[in-house]
């Protein structure tokens, strides 16, 4: 699936708020996914899901997305979790990339008490 | 500083007050000329055998600003091969036809210059223009706010709301610290907004019962009312369009007869890329000769060069379609940047070759207007930075004025047919020491009405310039190679009192100053108009009224300039 | 009880002027105009801050008094071979000025947060300039607009309203006086607005626009679909562009981030260059913090590049991709960070903020943040904009005043303040 990171209100929110903040951490841990490929991925709506990239992953909960449909497309606000999935390759640019990576998305099973990593 | 400097023996030219290389001594003491100093703490600089001139004023030099900034950023590669090292008490930077700020303010001072004006200001950017004119070190600086296609002037001029648009643009100037009143092809900005463009001073501005004329006439009406010491500073329509020196004539003739006698009332920039004659690009010549001998019979009209340099350039200017239209012809990168309710601006990046005959017609018109122009007090040497050429190359341009020779030099290396279809090879006139010191600092800061730049009289500012060479010895006109290496580095620039040169080094970096003027007007007047604007403000600009003014201490060095407006 | 007009918020890149705060006993208890975002920050500045400076001895963050701080900051500083000083895109010129002499005098890198924003932008129009303008021109003349990559509900709520399809403009007033087409992968509360939305598939930005440009130019396409769009709905857009009498298009880091970078970004400036021969039309990028682009005016005056510039050979040197922060930091070239107004340990990939742990870090916020917590040295400092005034550039250049309306926390300055005193005892 393709992983695009970028702002969104809550995060915008949180981040005044503090980065500590449960809005922000709330905000940032989130992955918003095409109902449909919820579906087939065998995902629950607020289920946890570990997201792989070339350079790392992470477990964060998955909503349906608000704004499908776009199969094979996920969205996770900046901050540091989805940061454990992008990459330092700049292509020569000095920007790295944020947007449009290639991941692996999984269901996982959450024992009680570790629902998020990061 | 009370620093005390004598300067002795050397040959002075100051020709505000007539003085025409006689050896003299010229005295400073706390940053301003004086009769005499004593002392144990004077420090003597011995001119013998050297030229000592004001300090260099450029009227008219694209150094600061929002489109000033955005063709630095353009082009990085104008900046790699070009920089300058810190050093102890300087900053780095690069040059070179954008130059960093830093850099600006070190290389005029090594040319021997101490005030440049920065010519186009969009007004709803001035602070940006304030910032980097802040940014620059040593020498001092004004700005003109663009005034022609701005929708409260125009909405004035089209009801002769004179005296109304006479009170805006007083409190505009003391509300964004501007130094005159600059118009760029009249009409044609506004006409940009919606991609198009004027055709002649009397076409129609779309949605504005105005024509260009009435723009010019309106403003030339208003600054005279509000006797700002500077007249307007136009840029005429038809930039750069074949047989546009019939658009020029016009526009200078079309203020004629609001000439009173007293002194010009119209500042036409850059004329060489508004003196082309012939239709076509194939065909095009100099028109240089007839603006010229218009320039020569009517007293109300000043001017300035904007000479071409056979190198890089960038081309930077308010006249939105004018750069677009080059992007067309050159396909060369183009930047756009258009100002609500204002103007427009455009940059694109160009050299001029020797062997190419329309670039050959353009060095040729620039010659041949400074050339054909008899009093010097009226027609100044500029390269229209960066359009025409980097700054950095007056004193080639000074080599060119003075020296047939430097003229022939550069004439063998230039498109021969060019050369075969206008006057330049005929003409042998060579400029005096003179008449350089009038148009690169005298007649410069006179026609600014900088009363205490441009000279060496008791009381002006102390900014000298030494430069080391020797006219009684050496021929000018032979000799021009030498002449123009000491014009490159000066031998000692003294600002405001302060060695910041010497030997063409940087010795020394310390803060300009910024003028402005502030015309008085009635308050009733101005309380009215201001009011007006201000309950209408938010429905021209993106900003708040309060946003738009600029506090004085936002300036590093304010120098406000009373003047009492007659309204 | 205070009202203080004229406010210029401190957020994103609209830098609207027109907010209203009200200010009792030194605390904001109101503001008016502010969109969610603005609104959120002036009312939450009293949370998580940092009102101490912090040093970190044998391994812990501990309290200090600024001196010490300072001190300590310049020893560093002093210590280190290649400092690299980062940031600023939510903090006044006047600072950014200070970093830059700083690392002038010491040979390091100066960066900005363009480099992870629209530093693609700056490098696409480096290489084929921009046709561009202020926002009122959109607002008063645009019968077209464009978002593409961007999602201005989200990120520059007012955007729409101040300067958008929703403006009155002179010329042109009202939503339903003008077109709004919407660019995104997916359709987002933007794209709910728009007459038109297009949903390209990721990364495929470059194709799209090179394909409506050869539309614009009067040249057929031989596919189906660019892009994941169907070439009649490209087709409609291209006449929606050419006829329009003034068209605007907003872009985001949907252009930037996405594969093709800089490349995408060429290629929507020559689409909005070629349709210049047929109409008048502009671009605006859409800045995400309310000083990222100041950060570039500056850079680019004092230094001639608006980001990436290194001072080790004594002038500036310019190369993204070698001298960007983002690079320097993943080859591990740096010793030191220096971070102004900036968050890099939340922003940055994870492999970079790995290799922070080998450089020291001195960070000023107003704020506790991750790399506050990652700092060897964090000196707290006034929120620029509410306790602290400067200037601050829109998205579209124009310069603007930030206010101080309320007094910082006792014993917190400026970010100039501090930098001055490190600066001073640097030379």
């Amino acid at each position: 699936m393709i992983l695009v990171s970028g702002r969104s209100l809550e995060q915008g929110l949180g981040k005044e708020a503090s980065k500590f903040s449960k809005r922000y951490i709330d905000a940032t841990t989130v992955c918003q996914i095409d109902p449909e490929d919820m579906r087939k991925l065998n995902i629950g709506d607020g289920g946890s899901v570990r997201i792989s990239s070339q350079y790392g992953s992470v477990v964060v909960k998955a909503v349906k997305s608000k704004y499908a449909p776009h199969p094979g497309v996920i969205f996770m606000a900046y901050g540091p979790w989805v940061n454990s999935l992008t990459g330092p390759e700049t292509h020569g640019t000095g920007m790295p990339s944020f947007k449009g990576l290639e991941v692996e998305v999984e269901p996982v099973e959450v024992a009680e008490g570790s629902q998020r990593e990061g | 500083m009370s620093g005390k400097i004598l300067i002795k023996n050397g040959f002075v030219f100051d020709p505000m007050n007539g003085v025409d290389g006689e050896v003299m001594d010229v005295a400073v003491e706390n940053g301003k000329i004086v009769e005499d100093v004593k002392g144990v703490d004077v420090k003597v600089i011995d001119a013998t055998g050297m030229v000592v001139m004001p300090g260099g004023v450029d009227v008219h030099s694209h150094i600061a600003g929002s489109k000033v900034n955005s063709g630095r950023a353009l082009r990085p590669e104008d900046h790699y091969k070009d920089y300058e090292p810190r050093k102890p008490g300087l900053r780095s930077g690069v040059g070179h036809t954008v130059p960093s700020t830093f850099v600006i303010g070190y290389r005029y001072a090594r040319m021997g210059y101490t005030t440049v004006v920065e010519p186009a200001t969009p007004m709803l950017k001035q602070r940006h223009t304030i910032e980097e004119l802040n940014d620059i070190p040593i020498i001092d600086k004004a700005s003109f706010p663009l005034v022609g296609d701005c929708w409260f002037v125009m909405e004035y001029l089209e009801k002769s709301m004179f005296k109304e648009c006479a009170a805006y643009l007083a409190w505009l100037l003391k509300a964004l610290k501007g130094y005159a009143l600059k118009v760029v092809n009249p009409g044609g900005l506004e006409s940009w907004g919606w991609g198009g463009n004027v055709r002649s001073i009397d076409d129609s501005i779309p949605n504005f019962n105005l024509t260009p004329r009435e723009i010019l006439r309106g403003l030339c009406k208003v600054n005279k009312m509000l006797n700002i010491p500077h007249p307007i500073h136009v840029h005429a329509n038809r930039l750069g369009q074949p047989g546009n020196y019939k658009t020029l004539i016009e526009t200078m003739d079309c203020v004629r007869d609001l000439y009173d006698g007293y002194k010009p009332i119209i500042y036409l920039t850059h004329c060489q890329f508004n003196s082309y004659a012939g239709e076509s690009w194939i065909d095009l010549t100099s028109g240089a000769p007839e603006v010229a001998d218009y320039v020569n019979k009517h007293p109300h009209v000043v001017i300035d060069v904007g000479q071409v340099i056979f190198s890089n350039a960038t081309t930077m200017t308010a006249d939105g379609p004018f750069q677009f239209q080059l992007h067309l012809l050159t396909d060369y990168k183009w930047v756009n940047a258009d100002v609500e309710c204002e103007t427009s601006a455009g940059i694109v990046p160009f050299r001029y070759r020797k062997r190419n005959y329309v670039h050959a017609i353009q060095w040729i018109t620039g010659l041949e207007l400074a050339l054909m122009v008899k009093d010097p007090w009226r027609v100044f040497l500029t390269t229209d930075h960066p359009n025409a050429g980097p700054f950095t190359e007056y004193p080639r341009v000074v080599g060119w004025l003075i020296s047939r020779k430097a003229r022939e030099a550069t004439m063998k290396k230039v498109n021969a047919r060019a050369l075969k279809r206008t006057m330049l090879d005929s003409i042998d006139r060579e400029y005096s020491l003179y008449e350089i010191a009038i148009v690169t600092r005298a007649g410069t800061a006179n026609v600014l009405g900088l009363k205490s730049k441009g000279h060496l009289g008791v009381g002006a500012d102390a900014d000298i310039a030494i430069y080391d060479f020797n006219p009684r010895v050496i021929d000018l006109s032979r000799d021009y190679k030498l002449v123009r290496k000491a014009f490159r580095r000066a031998k000692y620039t003294i600002k405001g009192g302060e060695i910041v040169c010497v030997n063409g080094e940087i010795v020394k970096s310390i803060e300009g100053s910024i003028f402005w003027v502030n015309p008085s007007i009635s308050h009733d007047l101005e309380d009215t108009v201001v009011s007006d604007i201000r309950g209408r403000f938010r429905d021209y600009y993106t900003i708040e009224f309060d946003s738009y003014v600029i506090d004085e201490d936002f300036l590093v060095n304010s120098r406000p300039m009373q003047v009492k407006g007659g309204v | 009880m205070n009202v203080i007009r004229n406010v210029l918020c401190p957020f994103c890149g609209c830098c609207c002027d027109d907010l209203e705060v009200e200010v009792d006993s030194n605390r904001i208890v109101n503001v008016r105009n502010a969109c969610a975002l603005g609104r959120g920050k002036f009312l939450s500045i009293g949370e998580h801050r940092l009102l101490k400076p912090l040093v970190r001895v044998n391994g812990e963050l501990v309290e200090t008094d600024l001196d010490k701080a300072i001190e300590k900051a310049v020893e560093i500083v002093k210590d280190s071979s290649y400092p690299v000083f980062y940031g600023f895109g939510c903090t006044s010129c006047e600072a950014i000025k200070l970093c830059l002499e700083m690392a002038d005098l010491l040979g390091g890198l100066a960066d900005n947060i363009s480099v992870v924003c629209h530093g693609p932008t700056i490098l696409g129009l480096q290489d084929m300039g921009i046709p561009s303008a202020t926002l009122g021109q959109v607002r008063h003349r645009a019968d077209l607009i464009i978002y593409w990559g961007c999602n201005p509900v989200e990120a520059h709520p007012r955007h729409m309203l101040r300067y958008g399809p929703l403006s009155n403009g002179r010329f042109v007033a009202g939503r339903k006086n003008r077109r709004m087409v919407v660019v995104d992968v997916r359709r987002t509360s933007t794209a709910a607005m728009a007459d038109v939305f297009i949903q390209v598939k990721p990364n495929s930005d470059f194709e799209v626009l090179t394909a409506l440009r050869a539309l614009v130019n009067d040249l057929d396409l031989e596919v189906e679909e660019v892009g994941g769009v169907p070439v009649g709905k490209l087709e409609e857009l291209a006449d929606m562009m050419v006829n329009a009498k003034f068209g605007a298009l907003f872009f985001g880091l949907g252009l930037t981030m996405s594969y093709g970078k800089e490349h995408n970004v060429e290629s929507a400036i020559a689409l909005v260059r070629d349709l210049n021969k047929k109409t008048k039309f502009i671009m605006i990028p859409m800045r995400g913090h309310f000083n990222v682009t100041g950060a570039n005016e500056v850079f680019t005056w004092q230094t001639g590049y608006p980001f990436c510039v290194d001072f080790s050979m004594g002038y500036p040197r310019y190369n993204p991709g070698e001298t960007s922060a983002i690079d320097v930091m993943a080859r591990g070239d740096c010793d030191l960070l220096f971070v102004v107004g900036a968050d890099p340990c939340s922003h940055l990939p994870r492999q970079i903020v790995e290799k922070l742990k080998n450089v020291k870090l001195i960070v000023l916020d107003p704020a506790v943040t991750p790399t506050v917590k990652m700092a060897d040295v964090a000196i707290p400092v006034a929120y620029v904009g509410i306790e602290a005034g400067g200037t601050a550039y829109r998205m579209d250049g124009v310069p603007l005043r930030l206010k101080k309306i309320i007094d910082p926390p006792p014993g917190v300055l400026s970010d100039v303040d501090v930098l001055n005193q490190i600066l001073r005892r640097l030379k």
